[in-house]
């Protein structure tokens, strides 16, 4: 049983790494899961050399930042209701800001004060940047920021919003961009075309508010599937089409999203339930299902063979991916909203009140090796790309790289 | 010095040629391509067009700004933000090719409160991001803007300079700054924070007053909501207003009777009016006199589902449960008959029994677009002054 599932997670992630690169193209990176492949990382935060820039943000977010092709794409929204949604794109190399595109939001901007209009990370294909905000706009720029499309999906669907603010992230591929928005009214999950921003599919989907955010699957050789998350379980979608490929019907958190690894999705739901995916469409088989590894609101990662989550008492379990034992526990310093990212047997937590923790992996248990407090609510998930760890709240963005990384601009 | 003298060259250069006076009527080369900008709509409709056009928009040279600003011009909102990323983009450009900006077009484009609001405000960031003095001469002829973005820099500049006068001990005239700054003011965080700037100086703010919330209604139930189900449900006061009706409520015969709201953010609370229940669905009714036909909106805010109807005609509903209630949560448009309007309002409580679920109730005004109260005294109980006094209905809060 462990070989047969780890097999499949070391050839799938090195396919998977040779197509992105060494970018973070989407929430939670190249594999949907908080995992890069990368190594050469500063992992001493503490160190200030390995505080490569820090640059001033023009409005509040919680989204992840992404790196793509030697830039970093931010969005924000400013303005006393936030209506004035930003997308930004800085140079990896020193922090500077190649453009900045505004939009007016079309759609309702009110949310609940401790998220913001710009929640949702956008996702890159790798020609163009999608960005998605609570407002249900969702707009498509070149890498050089012009316009490609712009969407407003509350002026289309009016009853697309939720009063506490809308968070779903953005998947692109095959030149389809998945967007989940879907609430106790009115609830859609829609592939629109990269190029045009037409609708290729509309799927209906439950009538409860949701905040997790759709993960690619591997493509395995046939049509590239989509997980859909929600209160009522996970649905396989094939990109292109829309086409429902599978479901698991048993329930699933709002909040954290699954994680995928090899064949395997990681589904937050009575704890976490492993689902081994069936390449030929049939339905997932349980693999496991463990009540002790609970992820509160930050999403699962996957990093080898463990999987890590993150309670609502900042306390980091580490679980083994093949059978679900919870291999140990560590307190952090928390609450933490932000999804843990990982990579090269360390792991990055941060903290709501800014406090990003590095936790040693390689041990038989995990430790806080570094700290650094950056004094600022952060609830956005971070980035790891080219080998430098990038960090946002509401007011700055901060590149964390070792002397060598830092000249690495792809 | 240099860059003022460069700009007044490209605004008598852009008059020459006409492109100023061509504002609401684009050159043929640029018609086309901003035309098809303005026909985007619903699911993509027109972004094919779209796409090859933007292209051809941001070629143009930063003189044509006031011409790609004014095709904003009743555009639809998705349309707005197509030119918006044209304008910037040309801008930008400029920007960054020392290409000057039409500056004296720009704020000719700006004065003329014709032109759409949106628009106009663009006009003037860039003003400001190019020459912020010429932006802040501007700043104090924008009271009464049209543009609530616009009228919200003057109103900020009336509030620092009432509280210099305030530091300074001239008391009165720090009142009549924030008086007057109270009086144009349309954002909620503005509203706020110049009442509580008046009362620290003993001037009384009615917030009632200052929303024009409508405060006179005519409510009635509690009707069934087990399972949610009374809100698709269409109970007898959907299709009759007779105020002298009894219908079958939940728990028995209900009637309509009149409810006036004392709360100073116009909240009209079920649980108050009608006790206190879970599952149930209630109405409340009013009417709006209008001396003439225009354009309005009705502004709700809402945590439970609801439901509007203007004149007899379902506008909108929702059907969300405790996500969250601000004020102008949500904005309805509405054209005002000259003489009596109705307004029904159906309001829906789910079966949580948590605290944070027991609000059953719902907050309104009527305002024009650009959220000036709308005030009409069969909607409007007369505000008690000051402060407000109780309530037959309701202890003052």
């Amino acid at each position: 049983m462990k070989r047969r599932v780890r097999l499949p997670f070391l050839s799938l992630a090195a396919a998977l790494a040779s197509a992105w690169g060494a970018d973070w193209p989407q929430f939670r990176g190249p594999h949907g899961n908080g995992a890069s492949d990368e190594t050469g990382f500063a992992w001493r935060l503490d160190a200030a050399e390995n505080l490569a820039w820090q640059v001033a943000l023009p409005g509040r977010g919680l989204s992840s930042p992404i790196v793509v092709g030697g830039r970093v794409f931010v969005t924000a929204a400013s303005g006393p209701r936030q209506e004035e949604l930003r997308v930004l794109c800085f140079q990896t190399i020193d922090g500077t800001l190649r453009w900045e595109r505004r939009f007016w939001a079309t759609g309702r901007t009110m949310c609940h004060p401790k998220t913001c209009v710009a929640a949702p990370t956008p996702a890159s294909d790798g020609e163009r940047v999608y960005a998605l905000f609570s407002s249900c706009d969702l707009i498509c720029l070149n890498f050089d920021g012009q316009l490609v499309w712009f969407r407003g999906l509350t002026h289309d669907y009016p009853n697309v919003s939720n009063s506490l603010g809308m968070s779903s992230s953005l998947v692109a591929a095959d030149g389809v961009v998945v967007a989940q928005v879907e609430t106790d009214t009115e609830s859609y999950a829609l592939g629109l075309d990269g190029l045009t921003g037409v609708n290729r599919w509309r799927l209906d989907r439950p009538r409860l508010a949701n905040w997790t955010s759709p993960v690619l699957l591997p493509a395995e050789g046939g049509p590239r599937q989509v997980a859909l998350q929600s209160g009522r379980g996970v649905a396989g979608v094939e990109v292109r089409t829309g086409r429902a490929v599978w479901n698991y019907g048993e329930g699933a958190s709002t909040i954290a999203s699954s994680a995928m690894s090899g064949p395997r999705l990681f589904v937050p739901s009575f704890g976490l339930t492993a689902l081994d995916l069936d390449a030929a469409g049939g339905p997932p088989r349980q693999a496991w299902r463990a009540g002790n590894l609970r992820p509160a609101t930050s999403s699962p990662a996957v990093l080898g063979d463990r999987v890590y989550v993150i309670n609502d008492a900042g306390v980091l379990s580490c679980g083994d991916a093949a059978n679900g034992r919870r291999v140990w526990q560590v307190r952090l310093n928390g609450p933490i909203s932000a999804s843990p990212v990982a990579a090269e047997g360390h792991l990055v937590a941060i903290s709501e009140k800014g406090v990003v923790q590095v936790v040693d992996l390689s041990g038989s248990e995990g430790e806080v090796v570094a700290e650094r407090d950056l004094q600022a609510t952060i609830l956005g998930t971070p980035a790891l790309a080219n080998g430098a760890l990038y960090v946002r709240s509401d007011g700055s963005l901060w590149k964390f790289a070792a002397e060598n990384a830092r000249r690495k601009t792809r | 010095m240099r860059l003022a003298c460069l700009c007044v060259g490209a605004f008598l250069a852009a008059a020459a040629d006409g492109r100023l006076t061509a504002a609401s009527e684009p050159p043929a080369d640029l018609a086309e391509p901003s035309g098809a900008l303005r026909r985007v709509g619903p699911e993509g409709q027109g972004h094919a067009e779209a796409t090859r056009a933007w292209p051809l928009l941001v070629r143009r040279p930063a003189a044509d700004l006031p011409v790609l600003l004014a095709a904003m011009d009743g555009a639809n909102p998705l349309a707005r933000n197509w030119l918006r990323a044209a304008v910037d983009t040309v801008a930008d450009r400029a920007l960054a090719s020392s290409e000057p900006l039409p500056l004296a077009a720009l704020e000719a484009f700006l004065r003329d409160t014709h032109h759409d609001p949106y628009a106009r405000w663009l006009a003037y960031d860039w003003i400001a991001r190019v020459d912020p003095d010429r932006a802040r001469r501007l700043v104090p002829g924008l009271l009464e803007d049209p543009s609530n973005a616009l009228r919200r820099l003057a109103i900020e500049q009336r509030q620092t300079e009432a509280q210099m006068l305030r530091t300074n001990g001239q008391l009165a005239q720090a009142r009549a700054t924030y008086e007057t700054a109270l009086r144009a003011a349309r954002d909620v965080d503005q509203i706020e924070a110049l009442a509580a700037a008046l009362r620290e100086l003993d001037v009384p703010v009615d917030l009632r007053d200052v929303f024009g919330w409508i405060t006179r209604w005519q409510v009635i139930g509690p009707f069934d909501n087990t399972g949610l189900a009374g809100f698709e449900r269409p109970f007898p006061p959907e299709t009759e207003q007779r105020l002298d009706a009894e219908h079958d409520g939940k728990t028995g015969k209900v009637r309509w009777r009149e409810w006036i709201v004392a709360d100073p953010y116009g909240r009209l609370d079920f649980n108050r009016a009608l006790g206190a229940a879970k599952e149930v669905t209630a109405y409340a009714l009013t009417e709006f006199v209008a001396d003439i036909p225009r354009p309005a909106e009705i502004r709700l805010g809402c945590k439970n589902a609801w439901k509007v109807w203007f004149n007899g005609k379902f506008l909108f509903g929702r059907d969300e449960y405790h996500r969250g209630a601000e004020i102008d949560q949500y904005r309805l448009p509405v054209m005002l008959e000259a003489g009596v309007n109705t307004l029904l309002v159906k309001v829906c409580q789910n079966e949580m029994v948590e605290d944070w679920t027991v609000e059953w109730e719902f907050q309104l005004r009527l305002t024009d677009p650009t959220g000036t109260p709308l005030r009409s005294p069969t909607s409007h109980a007369a505000a008690p002054k000051p402060p407000p006094s109780p309530n037959p209905n309701e202890p003052s809060p």
